[in-house]
């Protein structure tokens, strides 16, 4: 397969590039929600129109009620949601518990799926359980009790954790914390009684949950797939998300290196226009290599998830840490590059600093996944 | 074509490299002659060397994706592609290597006349002349359209005086492919893009010793060198027109760019695994080095994958080979600095049987003309920030 977009790929960029300018740009959703301290953090009149798009089941099956659509699609999406900082849970609901879901029963699918489709309710997931990600150690409990199960433990960073109707959450059904088997998914509904949150604004005044699990108590049905088999899609949902996460982190480096490009044909010092100063040129050309870079390393590990390739969880771990190091660049000489004007809350540039940084540490920052490419890499 | 189609051809291939590629042709390259370059003074190094070189050129596997008429094999890029992959998979080496191939072919695919392919396309595809270039002169190296080696018109000859730097394996060399000024008073369209024979009276050659010990450059001097107008019908001594000589120069310095880039996939190779097997104990902080690198090796590739993907389909922009020399290139010096770390004191060594007579420092020291060669990296950064990003007075 080619590393470009075919021609409905394409038709879908430019739809997705004009709706996301349009409906979500920074200052119709990002910067009004941010300024009326929106409690969900993001627009749910927007995430109805992002269901009328289709976007909400685009790796939904088809059968399913879905668009059957693929990572690289997803990933089309994502970039554009990127570029504009515009805040919606696509990312938690409609890539990584659209993707636990599809492992799901035919009851779990008819009983989630349809407000997923809809836009109706939103999705979130539950895996990280300290500040870094470590989803090798699940110690998150949840033990057989009735024809059910006990769920105690804490989870950490889950996205949107309040606004979402559904948790998937990946706990520990048998064996030690960092055992690769024992492990389950199960669908928590918001209302569970013993489950709370502690919901928190992020930098990027984003909203995500602490959440305890004080011996929550779950019918045998909010298993999602095999009891102590769910570490396989476990990292299925991990590399869905993570190249979906490269893909968004792309785009914030786009939306940064555009605006910051832009800037430097504009301002002028020193009676010139800095952009002609050789020595923002060299940087500013630098950058620009790095994000096509990134982006060719984005778009190929997509291509090989939607193939199913055994490579793709070495690439998902390649895009999620040469796509931090690169979005962070990108936010960095952005901000330096405007000067003064950069560290105002007004210009939107210090924006796509925050949102890199959330993103970075999301689903693993680029020292965990580099550590991980060593380990496969075999060192 | 169809993919069974693409199919047949792979085992076809394969079949074919099978019985013909010698086993000690499907070794890595270690040294100097175990590449041939061909021309009139070629030898070979053994007979597995003679034998693959002289299946390869009758099949036209020399340069498999140029037209039969000029001594390719006219494969289409998909087949070419094959080509390379099943090569690959048994480590077979180049049968020729040759400046002929890599530059002087396109530019004459691109440019040159009728009578010109025949001749010398032919030539280069047989490995009958070797070829090297004459664009760098000293004052004329980042700034090349600067140069200086002037042709003066004569009729029916020219008189070419100047001289040249930089002529990588001049000394070997049957001919030259040369930027010589035919007018002073035009600087952009007044370079002319000759061929002429190394042989000629008046020009001479002398290595230049480099800080990696080794010599392929070398200064060239024409003195009075009697470049005649034509070399048959249809076979005039400059490619394109006499004046317009920049825009084939230009034309081919995209083509060495992704050479010594490495967009071929030559270069994006991890390194973390190798380093740690062969030198055993390395310190926490460079095998995250090594990680970080392999991250951006294997990032790169994939961007060498999509340059290709997009300039076989006319997508690509056409200042991005500018962009992956850049990128190339300063990565392949990242990867011998960890290579040369890893190593520690071993890799110091300049003559010794371990290091094959010092080959990581030697290819270390080599890697540091990567970003001057070509075009320096400053001059990337020029080029993508006005050709690409669009800034003002770059």
């Amino acid at each position: 397969m080619p590393l470009y977009y075919d021609d409905d790929q394409t038709m879908l960029a430019d739809t997705a590039s004009a709706f996301m300018a349009e409906e979500g740009s920074i200052k119709n959703q990002l910067r009004h929600w941010r300024d009326r301290n929106c409690k969900d953090g993001f627009g749910h009149a927007l995430w109805k129109q992002f269901a009328e798009m289709g976007f909400t089941g685009m790796l939904v099956d088809e059968d399913d009620g879905g668009l059957g659509m693929g990572q690289v699609e997803a990933n089309i999406v994502l970039e554009e949601i990127g570029r504009n900082l515009t805040p919606s849970p696509f990312l938690s609901s409609s890539v990584l518990a659209a993707t636990a879901l599809k492992h799901g029963s035919n009851d779990v699918k008819g009983r989630w799926l349809p407000d997923l489709l809809s836009g109706d309710k939103v999705y979130g997931v539950a895996i990280d359980e300290g500040r870094k990600h470590r989803p090798e150690r699940i110690a998150c409990k949840a033990e057989k009790s009735g024809n059910g199960f006990k769920l105690s433990g804490k989870k950490d960073f889950v996205v949107y954790g309040a606004s979402s109707e559904m948790i998937v959450v990946a706990a520990r059904t048998s064996g030690s914390d960092d055992d690769a088997d024992g492990v389950t998914l199960f669908a928590v509904p918001q209302d569970a009684s013993g489950m709370s949150h502690d919901s928190v604004r992020l930098v990027d005044s984003s909203m995500a949950s602490h959440i305890t699990f004080d011996g929550v108590e779950l019918d045998g049905d909010a298993v999602i797939g095999e009891v102590d088999g769910g570490r396989d899609v476990l990292n299925a949902m991990l590399v869905a998300g993570r190249v979906g996460s490269a893909a968004e982190g792309v785009g914030v480096a786009r939306g940064a290196m555009d605006m910051t490009v832009d800037y430097i044909k504009q301002r002028k010092q020193f009676g010139k226009i800095i952009g002609e100063f050789q020595a923002l040129q060299h940087r500013a050309s630098h950058l620009y290599s790095e994000v096509e870079i990134a982006r060719a390393v984005t778009v190929k590990a997509a291509q090989l998830v939607d193939g199913g390739s055994e490579k793709a969880d070495l690439m998902a771990s390649v895009a999620k840490a040469k796509v931090a190091k690169v979005a962070g660049l990108a936010v960095r000489e952005g901000v330096q590059m405007h000067g003064g004007i950069g560290m105002t809350d007004e210009y939107d540039i210090g924006l796509y600093m925050k949102r890199d940084r959330a993103l970075q540490e999301f689903l693993g920052d680029q020292y965990y996944h580099a550590g991980r490419v060593a380990e496969m890499s075999g060192y | 074509m169809s993919d069974s189609d693409l199919e047949a051809f792979r085992a076809e291939t394969r079949a074919w490299l099978e019985a013909n590629c010698p086993p000690e042709m499907r070794e890595p390259v270690r040294d100097e002659d175990d590449i041939y370059w061909g021309g009139r003074k070629a030898t070979f190094k053994n007979d597995a060397q003679k034998a693959w070189f002289e299946v390869c050129r009758d099949k036209g596997y020399t340069v498999p994706a140029w037209p039969k008429e000029y001594g390719g094999a006219g494969l289409s890029p998909a087949e070419a592609k094959v080509l390379r992959q099943e090569m690959a998979a048994i480590g077979a080496r180049p049968p020729l290597s040759s400046f002929g191939i890599w530059m002087l072919g396109p530019a004459l695919l691109h440019f040159g006349t009728e009578g010109q392919k025949q001749r010398f396309l032919n030539e280069i595809a047989r490995g009958e002349i070797r070829w090297c270039q004459g664009y760098s002169e000293p004052g004329s190296g980042s700034d090349l359209v600067s140069l200086q080696t002037f042709g003066e018109d004569k009729g029916d000859h020219w008189v070419v005086n100047g001289q040249k730097i930089w002529t990588s394996y001049a000394d070997k060399a049957d001919w030259i492919f040369c930027l010589v000024r035919t007018d002073k008073d035009n600087k952009y369209q007044g370079i002319t893009f000759m061929l002429y024979d190394m042989a000629s009276e008046g020009v001479s050659t002398k290595p230049i010793l480099l800080i990696s010990g080794s010599s392929p450059f070398c200064e060239t001097f024409f003195d009075d060198v009697k470049v005649p107008k034509s070399y048959g019908e249809d076979i005039p001594a400059q490619v394109g027109e006499v004046n317009r000589g920049w825009d084939v120069a230009k034309y081919l310095l995209g083509h060495e760019r992704e050479m010594i880039s490495g967009a071929d996939g030559g270069n994006t190779g991890t390194i973390g695994a190798a380093l740690t097997r062969a030198n055993g104990e390395i310190d926490p902080v460079l095998r995250a080095e090594l990680a970080q690198f392999d991250v951006d090796a294997l990032a790169y590739g994939a961007m060498g994958e999509k340059f290709l993907d997009e300039i076989k389909v006319g997508k690509a922009h056409p200042a991005q080979p500018n962009m992956m020399k850049y990128a190339g290139t300063e990565l392949n010096k990242r990867r011998h600095e960890l290579i040369m770390a890893a190593g520690g004191s071993h890799a110091l060594e300049w003559e010794s049987e371990e290091t094959s007579g010092g080959k990581p420092s030697r290819n270390w020291l080599r890697t540091k003309a990567n970003s001057i060669e070509g075009g320096t990296s400053e001059v990337m950064l020029n080029v993508i920030s006005k050709r690409i990003l669009d800034l003002p007075g770059a």
